[in-house]
């Protein structure tokens, strides 16, 4: 027997898939949130170490969760893929280049004859920590604040200003939310650093910095929480599937899909208590608490990007040009056809998982990171 | 259909692409080959419970996470740059190319990060099986990776599997199998890991005879080259046998280029395949085109017909042929035939979307149906990306680059098979040490093995060209429109990073085999 699955099925379930990997991808910033502050949080050297060795750890998952969000975007929204990195050039340019330069600087950094000096390697550490968030949080915003590109007849992007996307740094909504990303993620690199590290000095700058790092945070995200919600949203009309300027559209959406309130309202509960159990408790757990709070709070916010009949890359140039998940997508056979490959996507969180607890079972000290093995 | 397009935006597009490429290329056939060495070397220590293979395998290993970091930086530009460069090519093939990308960062990426991670760090934390497990998955998760992006890079040069679908006038896929086995990606995904195994052979032996040069850590490089030239003999085998079958595909999906790389500009029987040759500028001309001809050449009389066509009387075209015609011995299409069906294949598809446009039902459905008929795709459809061509000629790759990349590829992968041969047998009869000159050309065989990898690449690329995807599409049409001064200033900010990043990595990687392995 075959099952018939309908094309607008799987346009949702790639959709979903897309914005999990979305939402792992910002928890996993944990990694450049720490990074940022490479200078900052450290009292010595031998705290820096430590903290360079705790996120150089996982700073690969990050990296592989950012290619495998950009290929899975590729796979099933390539109209996206070929809009948004073909016509906001100068902002994809921009985080292709704090990632290079993190790729290598963990590696190279305490190398004898690395040529540029370990300092070099720290500000590329620091550079794609503070601008990787930022800009990858700008660009995000821009699926609710809209781009000013046109679409012709074959679908050829042209984009109506020579800014190519830097365009995007400034609209208030757009800066703001790209804030909150970062010092988000500086907010999780502080409860990994507090998880992961043996160090009671260290754990107390953690907490001290954590105080105003999450205090921003959330200034800067109900900013844009209360911008967005109030604000005009992008509506496929049902009927003539043209987009048209709704009010109070994405208010509408987290009111008509009640399922996704909740999920954004227990992602916010979750990171509030992350935070909280860490500052007034003494926890250091917190960061499974604020992990999947940040997971299940940017799997909401896509979900009301796309769903409900919104359109998700608009374009407030020339609103017909406007991506939605059903003219964006890949023909029913691709989309069904990885649905089958995207079934193997728990076994691979299985195995990450093992092998995650079996690195982090003994805490980071400062003996291990005189014993020399592989050290960052 | 599309705009007139500056061709230097076209020429940055690609030398962009291209110098990502040649890096990211620098770099991955290492992580393919040394991935699998330091895995048996590691077996071996679990095996015996040596020390000693312990500290050679965490040497080698040293050297392959410096290069690890490097390939994954490169890469995820490749990837990006797609979307950023060729945004019409993306959309285009994203039905088809998108998928090996997304299974690829699910299956291949997530495995190889995630043990690699074990391999680095598990040293004292893990069992020494769950270890070496590790290991033999970053291996496997490395070489998957490559399987993925070849079945892509396969398609783009033998399109196969997908139909084209005149509402949203791009490829999609029908038949995910044919895109994987397809014959070009398992010419090419085998003939690609078989390379990266033994270019990381000869570093290994090139980086040992170094060792036994200066008098130090013989225990080590003995073995070691032992295992790669072992490695090294069988994977350059591979090489031989997977790049005959590559090239006798080429013949037949890609003849143009397969001309190219010979340098045939004339057809005949009895066509000899040259061995070793000198082109220069000539009078010779291919419609408009001045095209490049021997000074001087050596052949292997009949061989090229007998590769090709099963006997040394068979046809072989050139490019005149392909291109021009006008020769009665070759029986298929030209250029210019070709030009004619894609010109009719895209008119009709104009008259689909003018009949769409005033929303003529009856005129959509008849269109649609003689569009997805089987004549008209086999004899137009197939030939669409022909419409885009001004002259027959424009489908002519570079000439020279293809020849002398074929062919010092070719004569290198014959030199690497003697160095793999002659490196075992005078270990076996333990005069090795005894023979410094060849322990020299061990030494000096690492730069060579690269450049044989990378011009395996520039050909299987240059030689494509005009082509983004044989046939379908050019890439003038595949470029993204975005200013050519923009593409200019990136292409300057990558070369610059790049090779600053490249320095500092072959300087790191130099004083850490000077420095040895630890005790």
């Amino acid at each position: 027997m075959t099952i018939m699955i309908s094309y607008i099925f799987l346009q949702h379930y790639w959709w979903i898939i897309v914005s999990l990997l979305a939402s792992l991808l910002v928890f996993l910033m944990f990694v450049q949130g720490g990074q940022s502050m490479i200078f900052s949080l450290p009292g010595n050297d031998s705290q820096k170490t430590m903290i360079v060795n705790a996120l150089g750890r996982k700073w690969e998952f990050t990296f592989t969760t950012l290619v495998t969000f950009g290929g899975a975007f590729f796979a099933s929204f390539p109209l996206f893929y070929a809009t948004s990195f073909g016509g906001a050039y100068w902002v994809w340019i921009a985080i292709l280049f704090s990632f290079i330069i993190q790729a290598i600087a963990y590696e190279f950094r305490s190398k004898p004859a690395n040529i540029y000096g370990k300092k070099t390697f720290d500000v590329f550490l620091l550079l794609n920590g503070a601008l990787g968030p930022f800009l990858i949080g700008t660009a995000v915003a821009t699926f609710f604040t809209g781009s000013r590109f046109s679409l012709d007849y074959m679908n050829n992007v042209k984009w109506a200003n020579q800014w190519h996307g830097l365009e995007a740094l400034i609209n208030g909504k757009n800066l703001a939310l790209g804030l909150a990303v970062l010092f988000l993620a500086k907010a999780n690199g502080l409860l990994y650093i507090i998880n992961s590290i043996e160090n009671e000095d260290l754990i107390k700058r953690s907490v001290k910095k954590l105080i105003t790092n999450s205090i921003s945070f959330i200034v800067f995200f109900l900013f844009f929480l209360v911008a967005l919600l109030s604000s005009n949203g992008f509506a496929i009309n049902d009927e003539t599937g043209r987009v048209t300027i709704e009010k109070y559209k994405y208010l509408h959406n987290l009111i008509q899909m009640p399922l996704v309130l909740i999920i954004f309202l227990a992602g916010v509960v979750a990171f509030l208590h992350g935070i909280g159990t860490t500052i007034f408790r003494g926890s250091r757990k917190g960061i499974w608490f604020t992990g999947s709070g940040t997971i299940l709070a940017v799997f909401a916010l896509f979900l009301i990007a796309g769903f409900n009949g919104t359109a998700f890359y608009p374009s407030s140039y020339d609103l017909s040009s406007s991506l939605t998940i059903r003219n964006a997508s890949s023909s029913r056979f691709t989309l069904k056809t990885m649905m089958y490959v995207s079934f193997i996507i728990p076994f691979v969180l299985a195995y990450i998982w093992y092998a995650w607890k079996a690195i982090n079972k003994k805490k980071i000290t400062e003996e291990e990171m005189k014993e020399g093995e592989h050290i960052y | 259909m599309i705009e007139h397009i500056d061709m230097s935006l076209v020429d940055w597009s690609r030398a962009q692409f291209a110098l990502t490429a040649i890096y990211h290329w620098i770099f991955v056939p290492l992580t393919l080959g040394l991935s699998f060495i330091v895995a048996m070397m590691e077996t071996i220590y679990v095996r015996t419970g040596n020390e000693e293979w312990k500290r050679m395998t965490r040497f080698w290993m040293t050297l392959f996470g410096i290069n690890f970091a490097i390939g994954i930086a490169t890469g995820i530009i490749l990837e990006f740059e797609f979307g950023t460069n060729w945004s019409n090519y993306s959309w285009f093939v994203g039905d088809i190319f998108g998928a090996p990308l997304a299974i690829e960062g699910i299956l291949a990426f997530f495995l190889e990060s995630t043990f690699v991670a074990v391999m680095f760090f598990g040293w004292n934390k893990v069992s020494k099986k769950f270890h070496l497990a590790s290991t033999w998955l970053v291996a496997i998760g490395a070489n998957l990776s490559a399987l993925w992006i070849l079945v892509a890079n396969a398609w783009m040069q033998n399109p196969v599997g997908m139909v084209f679908n005149p509402d949203t006038a791009r490829n999609e896929m029908v038949n995910f199998w044919a895109v994987l086995f397809n014959q070009v990606a398992i010419d090419k995904f085998l003939h690609t890991i078989s390379s990266g195994f033994l270019l990381a052979s000869v570093f290994v032996m090139g980086i040992s005879s170094w060792f036994l040069l200066k008098k130090r850590e013989e225990w080590m490089a003995l073995r070691s080259i032992l295992i790669t030239a072992i490695f090294g003999l069988l994977s350059s085998l591979m090489v031989a046998f997977t790049g005959d079958t590559s090239a006798r595909t080429i013949a037949k999906v890609q003849p143009i280029k397969f001309a190219a790389f010979e340098a045939q500009y004339d057809g005949t029987r009895n066509a000899g395949l040259v061995a070793f040759g000198i082109l220069k500028d000539s009078d010779k001309k291919i419609g408009e085109k001045k095209v490049k001809d021997f000074v001087f050449k050596i052949q292997i009389p009949g061989f090229l017909s007998v590769l090709t066509g099963g006997d040394k009387d068979a046809f072989v075209p050139g490019i005149n042929d392909l291109v021009m015609g006008g020769v009665a011995e070759y029986k298929g299409l030209t250029v210019a035939d070709k030009m004619q069906r894609g010109t009719d294949a895209k008119d009709v598809l104009n008259d689909y979307k003018r009949a769409k446009l005033v929303n003529n039902r009856e005129q959509l459905e008849l269109i649609k149906e003689y569009f997805q008929g089987k004549t008209f795709v086999e004899e137009n459809l197939k030939y669409f990306g022909y419409a885009f061509l001004d002259l027959p000629e424009d489908a002519i790759p570079n000439v020279s680059v293809s020849f002398y990349s074929f062919h010092i590829m070719v004569i290198l992968g014959f030199f690497f098979i003697l160095v793999c041969i002659l490196s075992l047998i005078l270990l076996l009869r333990g005069k090795l040490l005894k023979n410094r000159w060849f322990l020299r050309i061990l030494l000096f065989s690492i730069p060579l093995v690269y450049i044989a990898s990378e011009s395996g690449w520039v050909l299987a690329e240059m030689g494509r060209q005009p082509w983004i995807i044989q046939d379908l599409m050019p890439v003038n049409v595949a470029v993204s429109k975005i200013s050519a001064g923009s593409v200019m200033t990136t292409f300057i900010l990558f070369a610059i990073l790049f090779t600053a990043l490249l320095i500092a990595e072959v300087s790191i990687m130099v004083r850490q085999i000077k420095t040895g392995p630890k005790h």
